[in-house]
């Protein structure tokens, strides 16, 4: 997140149906939403802001193929290089009996490294305080963010038509 | 502006909730001073927790021959705990992961709860093995570490390491996704805060601001996450069935032990939620969001699950006598008709029996019947455990050897405190964080909602009525 102080122009609506709507209107009227903040996922919202697919998954998929590649290669040096032992008069590399501890360290790279990556990519921590608009948007309030840093009277005035005509209950000013 | 669900499908949230209504509901209980019920269920739990810290330093002090465990009983109350706290530990993270892949959309509603309690489970169940290795403070040594000994590293081909890494990584991923899953629902607390309660949530709520492409995101993490949970659900049980399956005694080394521990963790998992849930719904005031029909839903699973239990243990009294082999054709005679006799009448009668009351409708939604065959579950289910531990360590290959075991009040001690140490943790869970997931529930009012689902179902009858009419 940059550093610098954004004026922020938005609109809360009371109800995702009405928010889906006002977004198809800006996107009609090609006003640059910032954001869309909503106590719950609004589903159909990510394709009209133009929201990609989540990249999250292959993050997953990495991890847990780098869980199972350390489980595996790691047990494999262990009982083949480091120090080999027979156990039960089994072979060294006994790879059935490596199947679940393989399978173990993949799920919990997997989770772990996407869960890391979330917070990461989110701008989440313990403890972090990122500004937020209004208290009501993790209540009931379904809010659209305008970027208005700099923006002349005449802009403003436009986003303030656009929400009274697409039905938000309030449109507030804010700087973050 | 309802979405399109069938008419016969029951509504999930009652009492034509808004979502400002469903904030209050929730969070309130976690804002106010907590009534008498909960002190006193507080301090019974503590003291129960307390004397499980005195039993754990005596056992330490004095070693765990004060467990009365003896040749060839290794095995007693304890590990008989391990498994029972483990299965029960199943329920959450099968109601959030496998039934979001099916997209069941009763698991709302109790998802939250349950999987705390999974969480608080494993954690009753971790203290076990640990304490039963006696040198607790030598613990560690369980962990593939580069140490001063070779390093001579942990034996890999082992069940009871694959136990390790199974136990460690399902309460690594199950904490996990119960917090993401909260990180909103704490924001929604945060935001209703003030002063001292804000800084707190603030600091649970990871900076959480509800943005369209955050929402995407924990979307996708909650269902990558829930397709890796399941087949971890499945595999942690199959591995703690492995430190008896792998092993030569009779009575253990038998294949189906995988799918039956499986079935019978989320039979033991669904009584204690049901168990929980019971009491919460009532006390917290949230019957509308814990509807009787989850509790028919979590019934029907619990009696599917019972009687898949019921298959495996006559398919293993089956399999016994077809083998024709004479000492796993005892074990199972030992265990029906053998000194234990009461353990095995205990564990069918609860387990197998009790739970066809269920094909009954009207049994399905009492509350009461619900709660008292939670409990015979989670009795009968302990019992399961008994049986298969003690019984068969009890009559091993040298008669020589056999002898009987009954706990000393150390080992009942352990048990009990355990018990004190997952309810003070659901206690304060319950004060704390929303036990019915926010967002979530927010989610599917327009689908699920009563007044939503009351047009479509008037609607329908009506359709129905017309469509009869000329014939009539």
């Amino acid at each position: 997140m940059s550093n610098q102080n954004k004026d922020v122009l938005y609109g809360l609506y009371d109800d995702e149906q009405v928010l889906l709507k006002a977004v198809d209107k800006a996107n009609a009227g090609h006003l640059e939403i910032m954001d869309v903040f909503t106590p719950f996922p609004v589903h159909g919202l990510d394709p009209k802001l133009g929201l990609e697919e989540s990249r999250l998954h292959i993050a997953g998929f990495v991890f847990g193929a780098l869980g199972t590649l350390t489980a595996f290669l790691f047990m494999t040096w262990v009982f083949t290089r480091d120090w080999p032992i027979i156990f039960g008069g089994k072979p060294y590399w006994s790879v059935p009996a490596f199947i679940p501890i393989t399978f173990e360290l993949t799920v919990l790279f997997a989770s772990v490294g996407m869960v890391v990556t979330f917070y990461t990519i989110c701008g989440m921590a313990p403890g972090i305080t990122n500004p937020t608009l209004d208290d009501r948007i993790t209540d009931d309030k379904f809010c659209i963010a305008f970027d208005v840093t700099g923006a002349e009277e005449a802009q403003k005035d436009k986003l303030k038509g656009f929400f009274t005509a697409s039905g938000a209950s309030e449109v507030n000013m804010k700087t973050i | 502006m309802s979405a399109v669900v069938s008419p016969i499908r029951e509504p999930l949230i009652e009492g034509g909730k808004t979502y400002h209504q469903i904030t209050e509901d929730i969070c309130s209980p976690t804002e106010s001073a907590p009534n008498a019920a909960w002190v006193i269920a507080f301090i019974i739990s503590v003291a129960a927790l307390s004397f499980y810290v005195f039993c754990v330093a005596w056992t330490v002090w004095v070693g765990i021959g004060s467990w009365n465990l003896n040749r060839t009983i290794g095995w007693g109350w304890d590990i008989t705990n391990f498994v029972w706290w483990i299965g029960i530990g199943h329920a959450g993270t099968l109601i959030s992961a496998i039934l979001l892949l099916f997209r069941q959309k009763w698991r709302t509603g109790v998802n939250r709860a349950a999987e705390a309690m999974t969480i608080f489970a494993v954690m009753c169940a971790g203290q076990f093995p640990l304490i039963h290795m006696g040198r607790l403070w030598l613990g560690f040594f369980i962990f593939p570490y580069p140490n001063t000994r070779g390093p001579l590293w942990v034996n890999f081909n082992s069940p009871l390491l694959w136990d390790v890494f199974a136990i460690s990584t399902y309460f690594t991923v199950s904490l996990l996704f119960w917090y993401t899953g909260l990180v909103p629902d704490f924001a929604t607390i945060r935001d209703r805060a003030k002063g001292i309660r804000k800084k707190i949530y603030n600091f649970l709520s990871f900076g959480w601001t509800g943005s369209a492409k955050h929402w995407q995101r924990f979307e996708s993490l909650s269902l990558v996450l829930a397709g890796l949970a399941t087949p971890l659900v499945l595999s942690v049980h199959t591995i703690v069935s492995f430190d008896f399956a792998t092993s030569v005694i009779p009575g253990w080394h038998t294949t189906i032990f995988p799918p039956y521990f499986v079935a019978g963790a989320i039979f033991s998992g669904f009584a204690m939620v049901q168990t929980l849930m019971v009491i919460t719904r009532k006390v917290l005031k949230l019957e509308q969001y814990i509807t009787l029909g989850h509790i028919e839903s979590m019934n029907k699973v619990i009696l599917v699950t019972g009687t898949i239990v019921g298959v495996a243990y006559l398919t293993e009294l089956f399999i016994a006598w077809y083998s024709g082999y004479i000492y796993e054709q005892y074990a199972f005679y030992n265990r029906v008709m053998g000194p234990y006799y009461w353990s095995y009448i205990g564990m069918m009668s609860c387990n197998v029996l009790s739970p066809q009351i269920f094909w009954w409708k009207k049994m399905r939604r009492s509350i009461f019947v619900t709660f008292v065959m939670s409990i015979f579950v989670n009795i009968g289910m302990w019992f399961e455990r008994f049986v298969i531990i003690a019984t068969t360590l009890a009559r091993d290959y040298l008669p020589s050897s056999w002898s009987y075991y009954t706990p000393t009040w150390v080992e009942v001690g352990l048990f009990i405190g355990t018990l004190g140490l997952f309810f003070t943790l659901y206690l304060i869970f319950a004060r704390t964080a929303p036990v019915v997931a926010v967002a979530e529930v927010k989610a599917i009012l327009k689908s699920s909602g009563d007044q939503y689902l009351e047009p479509n179902a008037r609607h329908s009858a009506e359709v129905v009525k017309k469509e009869l009419e000329p014939q009539a």
